[in-house]
């Protein structure tokens, strides 16, 4: 390895139904640079380290820092964001894998649809009357509205879900940050309005029971969402919601 | 009869695009949206500092009608005012919508909401939720059209884009052709109007603070069907941007907001460690030059001065193109509260702790104020008519604009926390406007000849067979750097006649090339070249109307800073003088002693210079070229004057 490249080696996989292979890469060193240059550099030069002429690497990215939640891979076997990915912190050759927990489309590309129908699944919004001009939001504290901030960041990246023992590519487990948008919705004055819809949604299978605690969610967190927290609290609300069935109905 | 379901096609899930299929679905339309990658991924997830809307809860005085005026005035009087006006006025009701879906936004001790200062205003006026307020914006927004979703009003048409209009033969837009980015395949969308909420052109520079689908393609595809494009040379350079190779990161406004200064050592090449230079020997020249809006003076103001501060007196820290911008004067616990996203990833990428030491930025390209030409329609009273069809309409009729993608409410340059304003009070114009326009309509799209679907998709169809086939020696993404950088280089802070002809040189020589470009990868399957080659296509196209339009336009203006026109404001001028000065010419003949010395033929020139440059460039596309014209701008509810900000 010469100093002034990067040396990549990249699991591809031309589609859902084809079988990965690996492939590695030299790009040109540069300093302060992210995984994400190395991609594009390998679009602007598509030549694998045996001098041969392939197709460029694909994969999804959009904000470039680590708000959009798109650009999620394995880096030397830890999930995270690729364009916060520093190489002069990584070790070389720099390894890319995409997630195993989603299907992949195309290399580093995977679908993420799952996480977008959970969201539906958990109703993640607060039932406004409509967008006519009715007043004000309810009065929130500084201190509720710091606790829902925390939460209100979770950029559906996946990380989380790549980690947990419990999500499977074939089950059908809501994970971590489901749990997290049913805590963020029912802390908020209106969202609370349907608790309840929203607890129901995590309690049959694939919910909060399933979770085996393991904690590892909260550690991949790029966004430092504390996922551990909000298990708890959801399983605390969940538990409440079956003695209050059992007993007051 | 049973009425007819009409069905909006809606092109971007941004601030623009969510807040337009959310009234959509409110006036019972059916919204289709369409967009590159999952709505909650757009680039309005970047927006860090906040929102404005003139809500004055702390008693300083503050007002719609000054929103408005700080506006146009901060647009340097190029924006029609009608519609800004009625955009400060819907502010507050805006900030509270988005307050009721439930979004994060910072709170005052009694629990509502907090305001905070930006650029260009002297008062508290912007919302923010920490430094992150454009992704739970787009969060909230985004949580409502699920919710319609999942009610079976919205349907979502993620990982596909839109190639073009479908224009039928009496000019009148009947649907979309996308294609879809998974299998390749491309179609059309039949529907009875087409909103264009895609956002700006960042990527047409090499490096910039906009996200990497940013390309501005589908603004141009519409120029190159006939749509006006107007005010494109005015690109924003915001002041404060981290220095990056695959993207300059922004710091947002907000950190000189809430107290960030921006200095230089006074000495040239000055290697101290910046804590170790004293107070006295620090040049906080945003401070000195405009003592009453200090570090809050407007992003085209701030630019050219950290430009002329690094390039004319040679100061940059340790001689390179950077300032430092301070925040080491505050808390931590004060910082990490109100500014803790951005402050991370200033950390993030360059390893250094802005809580400790003074970060180190440059500017960069950021807004792009001009964009599609819309229409509007006043209620005569100087406001909009919020339900007249016109509103933000192309000039290609049934095709609307709203958001980054149009030239509306900016002006020559944008205030910080305006634009998130703009996108969300464009979409929310634009559901009721096009429900209007759908009542009046001759057709369904059901009954539109099916040869003008035919034909749409076919054209691009043998287009993209045509950039599969493309196997020359030009890599499509070295040749998207090339045009890059050669808009960086000329077409950015200072602009001179002979570069911007040069660039335009430039731009005829990279299209030759691009005939040229190796596809790369001809595979069906989720390949982004051939998208990648259609948009450089467009990309040039862009540069070109950003480029001509700059050198025609030969003065100063908001962001367009051209040293060879500029006008040189007397000592102690005030513009109130400009105003006195109009008043009395309209009566009598003004002579020079009726004001200080040099301030009257200063006045003339100025008016002079009004009566010729304050017009909309428009540019339409003729002979592969942009067509420029000149619009008249409305003026009628506040004198256009000269800008001052000390
Ligand atoms: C770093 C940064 C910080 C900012 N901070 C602020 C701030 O604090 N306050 C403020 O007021 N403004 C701010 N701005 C400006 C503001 O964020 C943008 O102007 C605004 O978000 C644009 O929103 P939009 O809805 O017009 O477009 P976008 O959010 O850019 O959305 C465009 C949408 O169109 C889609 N799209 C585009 N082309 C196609 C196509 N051909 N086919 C299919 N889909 C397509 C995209 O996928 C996306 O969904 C900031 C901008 C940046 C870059
Ligand atoms: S605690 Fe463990 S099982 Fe539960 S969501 Fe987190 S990682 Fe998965
Ligand atoms: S909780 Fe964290 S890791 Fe999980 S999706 Fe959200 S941001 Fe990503
Ligand atoms: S590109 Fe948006 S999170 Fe990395």
């Amino acid at each position: 390895m010469s100093n002034n490249e990067i040396e990549l080696k990249i699991k591809r996989q031309d589609g859902p139904e084809s079988s990965p292979y690996w492939e590695r890469f030299s790009v040109p060193y540069k300093p302060h640079s992210n995984v994400i240059f190395c991609l594009q550099e390998i679009q602007r030069r598509p030549i694998n380290a045996d001098g041969k002429d392939v197709r460029p690497v694909v994969w999804e990215c959009n904000c470039l820092e680590e708000v959009c939640g798109s650009c999620t891979m394995v880096i030397n076997g830890k999930v995270r964001q690729s364009c916060t990915a520093l190489t002069d912190q990584l070790k070389q050759p720099i390894v890319l894998e995409p997630m195993s927990k989603f299907p992949v489309v195309r290399d580093l590309q995977v679908d993420r649809s799952r996480m977008f129908e959970n969201l539906k699944k958990v109703k993640a919004w607060v039932k406004i009357d409509g967008t006519y001009d009715i007043g004000e939001g309810p009065v929130v504290s500084q201190t509720d509205r710091n606790k829902a901030y925390d939460l209100s960041q979770c950029m559906t990246c996946g990380c989380c879900l790549e980690a947990c023992p419990q999500f499977q590519l074939n089950n059908d487990f809501l994970g971590a940050a489901s749990f997290s948008q049913v805590r963020y919705f029912n802390l908020h004055p209106t969202g609370a309005m349907n608790r309840d819809e929203r607890l129901e949604s995590v309690m049959g299978e694939g919910g909060i029971a399933d979770c085996g605690n393991a904690q590892v969610c909260v550690e991949v967190c790029p966004k430092n969402i504390p996922l551990t927290e909000s298990i708890a609290e959801i399983g605390r609300q969940t538990t409440w919601e079956i003695f209050k069935k059992l007993f007051f109905k | 009869m049973v009425k007819r379901e009409k069905k909006i096609i809606i092109i971007g899930g941004g601030l623009a695009g969510l807040a337009t299929a959310l009234k959509v679905c409110e006036s019972k339309m059916k919204a289709v949206l369409v967009s590159y990658q999952p709505l909650k991924r757009s680039h309005s997830v970047c927006a860090q500092g906040g929102i404005n809307a003139a809500i004055d809860t702390k008693g300083e005085g503050d007002s719609p009608e000054i929103h408005f005026y700080d506006t146009v005035k901060g647009g340097d009087f190029l924006a029609h005012q009608p519609p800004v006006r009625d955009m400060c006025y819907q502010a507050p009701a805006i900030i509270r919508l988005m307050d009721r879906m439930g979004v994060a936004f910072n709170r005052t001790p009694e629990g509502h909401l907090e305001f905070r200062r930006f650029g260009g205003t002297l008062f508290s006026r912007t919302a923010f939720a920490g430094a992150t307020t454009g992704q739970q914006l787009v969060y909230a927004l985004d949580e409502q059209v699920r919710r319609y979703e999942h009610d079976g009003l919205v349907e979502k048409l993620e990982w596909h884009e839109y190639l073009g209009a479908v224009i039928d033969s009496g000019g009148i837009c009947r649907g979309a052709v996308v294609h879809d980015l998974r299998t390749g395949s491309i179609f059309t969308l039949k529907g009875d109007a087409v909103v264009l909420a895609t956002g700006g052109p960042g990527q047409l520079y090499s490096r910039s603070t906009g996200s990497t689908v940013c390309t501005g393609s589908a603004a141009t595809s519409a120029y190159l069907q006939g749509a006006k494009y107007a005010n494109g040379e005015f690109i924003q350079i915001h002041p404060t941007a981290i220095p990056g190779l695959d993207k300059l990161r922004l710091m947002s406004e907000s950190a000189r907001g809430e107290g960030g200064r921006i200095w230089v050592p006074r000495k040239r090449d000055d290697d101290r460690d910046p804590l170790d230079i004293p107070d006295e020997e620090r040049y906080y020249f945003l401070e000195e030059n405009h003592p009453l809006f200090g570090n809050l003076v407007p992003r085209d103001v701030a630019s050219r001065e950290i430009h002329d501060v690094v390039y004319n007196k040679k100061l940059g820290v340790g001689g390179d193109a950077m300032v430092y911008l301070d925040l080491t004067h505050h808390t931590k616990e004060y910082l990490d509260n109100r500014l803790g996203g951005i402050l991370d990833i200033y950390e993030k990428f360059t390893g250094e702790d802005p809580h400790k030491v003074p970060m180190k930025i440059f500017p960069a390209v950021h807004y792009s104020m001009g964009g599609l030409w819309v229409d509007y329609e006043t209620d005569g009273h100087g406001m909009i008519d919020h339900r007249s069809p016109r509103n933000q309409m192309t000039s290609i009729t049934g095709l609307y604009a709203a958001g980054e993608a149009e030239y509306q409410y900016h002006g020559a340059n944008r205030l910080g926390a305006n634009s998130l304003l703009s996108c969300i009070y464009a979409g929310l114009l634009a559901g009721p406007c096009i429900h209007s326009y759908t009542q009046h309509l001759d057709k369904a799209p059901e009954d539109v000849s099916s040869s003008v679907y035919d034909d749409a998709r076919r054209h691009w169809e043998s287009r993209f067979q045509e950039i599969r086939s493309l196997n020359g020696n030009e890599n499509p993404y070295s040749l998207h750097q090339e045009l890059g950088e050669s808009l960086l280089a000329n077409v950015l802070i200072v602009r001179t006649n002979n570069k911007l002809k040069e660039t335009l040189k430039t731009i005829d020589d990279i299209e030759t090339r691009a005939k040229q470009v190796n596809c790369l990868d001809t595979s069906d399957w989720a390949n982004p070249t051939p998208s990648f080659i259609n948009q450089l296509y467009n990309m040039i196209h862009l540069s070109r109307i950003i480029t001509q339009g700059a050198l025609v336009r030969d003065e100063c203006r908001g962001a367009h800073f051209k040293p060879e026109f500029a006008l040189e404001q007397p000592d102690r001028f005030d513009p109130h003088e400009y105003i006195d000065y109009i008043e009395k010419s309209h009566y009598e003949d003004v002579a020079e002693t009726d004001f200080a010395p040099g301030h009257l033929t200063y006045m003339k020139q100025f008016e002079e210079k009004e009566n010729h440059w304050r017009k909309s460039t428009i540019a339409q596309f003729k002979n592969n070229c942009p067509d420029i014209s000149f619009e008249e701008v409305d003026a009628s509810l506040v004198t256009p004057r000269p800008r001052k900000y000390d």
